[in-house]
């Protein structure tokens, strides 16, 4: 059977049946009421989704940052580089100082 | 369409509700709510759901009435509220779609067989039909299950599907497009799946 042969039965299937507009009983009433006494307003959820909805953002900014700061201290700048040279070079003077 | 004496108690109606009279509310909701809970059901299997999504429907119509400038019929302005809302539900509600085909019934699963051997045989009014179809939408995007719906389900005209939605027609077109290459997809995983 090819695809779009089942295709046009599957629709057809669903063309056929519309669904039912059946009300559950005095479903109006529950609105209403609804309505008339509104639910409090949940503050703590709200903040929740909030902070939920902050965290994703949050952790990509500290894996960034994480990631960023391993990579520099893998490559040092030039200054840096020459800076460490310096002292490696100075080391036994400088030491050597402190040692007599 | 809407006769003329219903638009004009609607309009009534409307005006008390923003005049602050609230019990007005109820008769238009008593009068819409069979259309609205059809609608409902198109998108959401469980009955808790379908309620879910009408309260919410008549409540954001009631929050919102004021925005309701009486240009167009009431029940077009509310049925394009109800569009949005289903639509909104769908996004929160996506469902693991894969999952959702390594489950056929066995109804279903006879139907399909049945579909496969002589097509003739398997009646689209079948409970399996139907059953399948429901699953195959489920599968869908939210995008693609909407404007499947409207467009090959409910046979609504692009315009009309573009004034529910509030996407444009091209929009419409582009996704009408993408649903219908993505419901193929499902078709033949279908079959593949249920080595048929």
């Amino acid at each position: 059977m090819k695809v779009g042969d089942l295709e046009k039965i599957l629709m057809a299937a669903a063309r056929k049946t519309s669904p039912s507009e059946v009300v559950p009983y005095a479903f109006e009433k529950r609105i209403m009421a609804r309505l008339a006494n509104p639910p409090p307003l949940d503050l703590w959820g709200l903040w929740s989704h909030q902070f939920w909805r902050a965290a994703v953002p949050c952790l990509a900014l500290t894996v960034l940052l994480g990631g960023f700061t391993l990579y520099s201290s893998a490559n040092p700048t030039r200054a840096a580089l020459q800076n460490d040279i310096e002292d490696t070079m100075l080391a036994a003077i400088d030491q050597g100082g402190e040692t007599w | 369409m809407q006769d003329p004496a219903g638009m004009e108690q609607d309009s009534v109606l409307i005006a008390a509700v923003l005049n602050g009279d609230t019990a007005s509310f109820e008769p238009l909701i008593a009068r819409y709510q069979p259309r609205i809970f059809g609608t409902a059901r198109r998108y959401a299997r469980r009955e808790s759901e379908v309620e879910d999504i009408v309260q919410e429907i008549f409540i954001k119509a009631f929050q919102r009435l004021r925005s309701y400038r009486g240009e167009a019929p009431f029940e077009h302005w509310l049925m394009r509220l109800a569009v949005r809302t289903c639509y909104d539900f769908l996004r929160a509600h996506q469902r693991s779609r894969e999952t959702i085909l390594t489950e056929l019934t066995t109804e279903e699963h006879s139907w399909l067989e049945r579909c496969v051997q002589d097509s003739a045989q398997a009646h689209p009014g079948d409970t399996g039909a139907r059953e399948l179809v429901q699953r195959a939408l489920e599968m869908l995007p939210p995008p693609a299950r909407l404007v499947l719906t409207l467009l090959e389900i409910e046979e609504r005209p692009v315009k009309e599907i573009a004034e529910l939605t509030g996407w444009s027609v091209p929009l419409v077109k582009v996704r009408a497009f993408r649903a219908r290459k993505e419901m193929r997809k499902i078709v033949e995983k279908l079959l593949k799946q249920t080595n048929l």
